[in-house]
């Protein structure tokens, strides 16, 4: 009751005071959070994850201290929009790999099963689509991402299907996936790599044309923006409109002042990055432009194709663990499987449609990475299976079920990603490579680990 | 039907809401419930008694859905009920507070008492807001200073996580209640509070199955016993028509006095 009038009296008074005196009527939400330093004040009044905040800090020094070791070459437009694009498909796979650790399985086959959708893809439309349905022109590219994302979810299905209805560990039915889809991806031509790709398609991968240029990066960094503040707005009218407590009005401001700057910022790098100069003069001849003596034209990247998927898809796995019914049974089920049962969930299903859900995002990734190779071969992916799960599981992601979220694994992947990218920046020797990567993996287990056992 | 009907009154002219007949199940060779029946009234307390491991937990766990029984019939009033799993069971207005509370600990209160029936909003998305609404008041009613809905619930207090187990049965309008040792956690207040809980269900027109392993806890309350041993039913009888030693009696050594009605389990 208390809180009802108290808020319309600040809403009638909003549009008369200005800045400071706006701040003034929230003085009585905050007494609630009015313990503990400065610091722990601010953390509760903005409702920051400190887990979260301290892996991005992480993320920070790594980069901080490649950037310095590299001559500084690391932070440079270039190098993380190349940094970006191939982090994109290992965190596409995260956000899967996600749900799988929840629910207290494990996925080993995701490398393997990259692999072959990526061979099936290459021949859909090198060969096959052509031989069936006639020339698609430019629908070649949806026809074989359609066929790419219809294998990899029965796939996924039939290794859920194993997994919940017959009863075979995960373990087992991945591992067993692991050799199968790569024996697989070699069967399909023989061990011969399919090249090169349909044009369209290609664009998938990034490069100077698989990117949208400095305008409409601008446009969807606008658009995340109003999406940041409406979701604030929104999420306040819904807690207020039940009573609940509301955050203080500085920190909303905060936080949407924060998420706005990273966003546009990002963009302002990513449009800071521009085409090379041989194919800044074949599109300048081509297009007839005329360039002034002397002077390159400037033509921004802006955000490459494959990091605006993995964004959608980010956003979409987002909205799918947390917004709907099949996200919430998946962390019930990781933090009380009997529970989950006894409280009537069909507890086989939801399992089933996880591993299916994670053979779609391996063709997705698939499909980014046969494009920006511009071709398919059967080693496609080796390997992928551990980064994706040492994303995941970097990410906050608990083997011991119930705990992870999707942003958590992509940023674990963008962690992934630029340790490699800042060695070969480096370059350190390939197997090193994996030594630091290995190591790294169980540190980051270890300091979670010691962090959950202090908050709980 | 009976409202009103308090402790030791005859609750048995009721129409029978359920009937387990002839309900047996093993594992591995052990008769854990070994061609067990009983039956429940409408508005009427049924505690059930025994030792640990007499099979009262697995007997009416069959009820709930949560084991499959090897053989006998289960009756939901007066027709054959097919009950294969917890879904089952609660499509016929059979809710169950567990011993162990199944709760996701992970998850906060709100989406314990919706698990498996979340509202929704008109997109089909999950309404958090309405469910905590809705959560609030529940739980307000039995746990007036219960404050913290933000928090994943393996940080509740025992107390706490017993109520929102028994917020989650009742929440949506049971008539038929399992009540599984449902004061093991809790402190002699929480556990009086429980007592007018279960009088106020009765009160209602609940029919409750309480199972306990102390009498005291369970007469006041009760309109019948019946008692198990060994995973058989010794027998049960109207709480007038028995007195405590006699019902220890047949907890301990399986005799059934002559107030009681005898089953298969009963010492001749």
């Amino acid at each position: 009751m208390n809180a009802t009038s108290f808020e319309s009296k600040s809403a009638g008074e909003a549009p008369a005071a200005s800045g400071a005196g706006a701040r003034a009527p929230d003085s009585g939400q905050f007494a609630r959070a009015d313990r503990g330093n400065a610091l722990q004040r601010f953390f509760r009044a903005t409702e920051i994850d400190t887990r979260m905040l301290g892996m991005i800090g992480a993320l920070l020094l790594i980069w901080i201290v490649f950037h310095i070791m590299s001559d500084y070459r690391f932070l440079t437009p270039r190098n993380l929009w190349n940094l970006s694009v191939q982090a994109s498909g290992v965190a596409i796979m995260s956000t899967g790999m996600v749900l799988i650790i929840v629910t207290r399985h494990i996925d080993l086959s995701v490398g393997s099963i990259l692999g072959f959708v990526a061979m099936v893809m290459g021949v859909a439309q090198t060969r096959y689509l052509a031989q069936y349905f006639g020339d698609l022109g430019p629908w070649t590219w949806a026809a074989a991402l359609f066929c790419g994302v219809v294998l990899g979810a029965l796939i996924g299905g039939l290794h859920g299907w194993i997994i919940a209805y017959r009863g075979v560990p995960a373990f087992i039915v991945t591992l067993g996936g692991l050799l199968v889809w790569r024996g697989a991806a070699w069967w399909v031509t023989s061990g011969q790599t399919v090249a090169p790709m349909d044009p369209t398609f290609r664009l998938m991968g990034g490069g100077p044309y698989g990117a949208i240029g400095a305008f409409w990066s601008w446009m969807v960094g606008l658009v995340a923006c109003v999406a940041i503040v409406l979701g604030i707005f929104l999420d306040r009218r819904n807690r207020k409109r039940f009573d609940f407590p509301l955050r203080p009005r500085w920190a909303e401001f905060t936080l949407a002042g924060v998420g706005c700057t990273l966003v546009l910022g990002a963009v302002a790098v990513v449009n800071a990055y521009p085409w090379p100069k041989g194919i800044v003069r074949r599109h300048v001849a081509e297009n007839g432009i005329v360039v002034p003596e002397g002077e390159t034209l400037f033509i921004a990247h802006g955000i490459a194709i494959p990091v605006l998927v993995a964004i959608g898809v980010g956003v979409v796995m987002t909205f799918i663990a947390t917004r709907t019914r099949f996200g919430r049974y998946v962390f019930a089920m990781g933090g009380n499987p009997e529970a989950a049962e006894l409280a009537g969930i069909n507890t086989r299903w939801v399992t089933m449609k996880i591993f299916m859900l994670m053979g779609v995002l391996c063709a997705i990734a698939a499909a980014i990475s046969t494009a920006r190779l511009n071709a398919a071969t059967n080693a496609q992916g080796t390997l992928d299976e551990l980064l994706v799960i040492a994303a995941a599981v970097i990410g906050g992601t608990s083997l011991g079920g119930g705990i992870g979220t999707i942003v958590g694994a992509m940023i674990g992947a963008v962690v992934m990603q630029s340790l490699q990218s800042g060695m070969v920046l480096l370059g350190v020797d390939a197997p090193f490579q994996n030594v630091v990567v290995g190591v790294v993996l169980v540190l980051a287990v270890w300091l979670d680990g010691i962090y959950r056992k202090r908050s709980a | 039907m009976n409202r009103s009907g308090a402790a030791g009154t005859d609750t048995t002219a009721a129409p029978k809401v359920i009937e387990m007949d002839d309900v047996s199940i093993s594992f591995g060779g052990i008769h854990a419930v070994d061609h067990a029946s009983l039956d429940l009234h409408e508005g009427e307390v049924v505690a059930l008694l025994g030792h640990n491991g007499a099979g009262k937990s697995t007997f009416i766990k069959i009820l709930s859905g949560a084991y499959k029984r090897d053989g006998g019939t289960i009756k939901v009033r007066g027709e054959t009920a097919k009950i294969d799993n917890p879904r089952d069971a609660k499509a016929y207005g059979i809710e169950t507070i567990y011993q162990s509370l199944a709760l996701a600990d992970n998850v906060d209160t709100a989406a314990n008492l919706f698990l498996g029936r979340e509202l929704r909003t008109m997109f089909g998305t999950l309404d958090d807001v309405a469910m905590e609404a809705r959560a609030r008041e529940v739980m307000g009613r039995l746990n007036p200073r219960f404050q913290r809905f933000k928090e994943p619930v393996v940080k509740l207090s025992g107390g706490q996580r017993q109520s929102v187990a028994i917020a989650r049965a009742i929440l949506f309008d049971a008539q038929i209640l399992i009540m599984d040792e449902p004061t093991a956690a809790l402190g002699p207040q929480e556990t009086a509070g429980v007592a007018d809980l279960i009088k106020q269900l009765k009160a209602d027109g609940i029919s409750i199955f309480l199972i306990s392993h102390d009498i005291e806890d369970v007469f006041g309350l009760a309109d019948r016993v019946a008692v198990m041993k060994n995973g058989r039913m010794v027998g049960h009888a109207p709480v007038g028509a028995v007195t405590r030693d006699e019902v220890l009696g047949m907890i301990i050594l399986g005799k059934c006095p002559p107030g009681a009605t005898p089953g298969p389990g009963a010492m001749d």
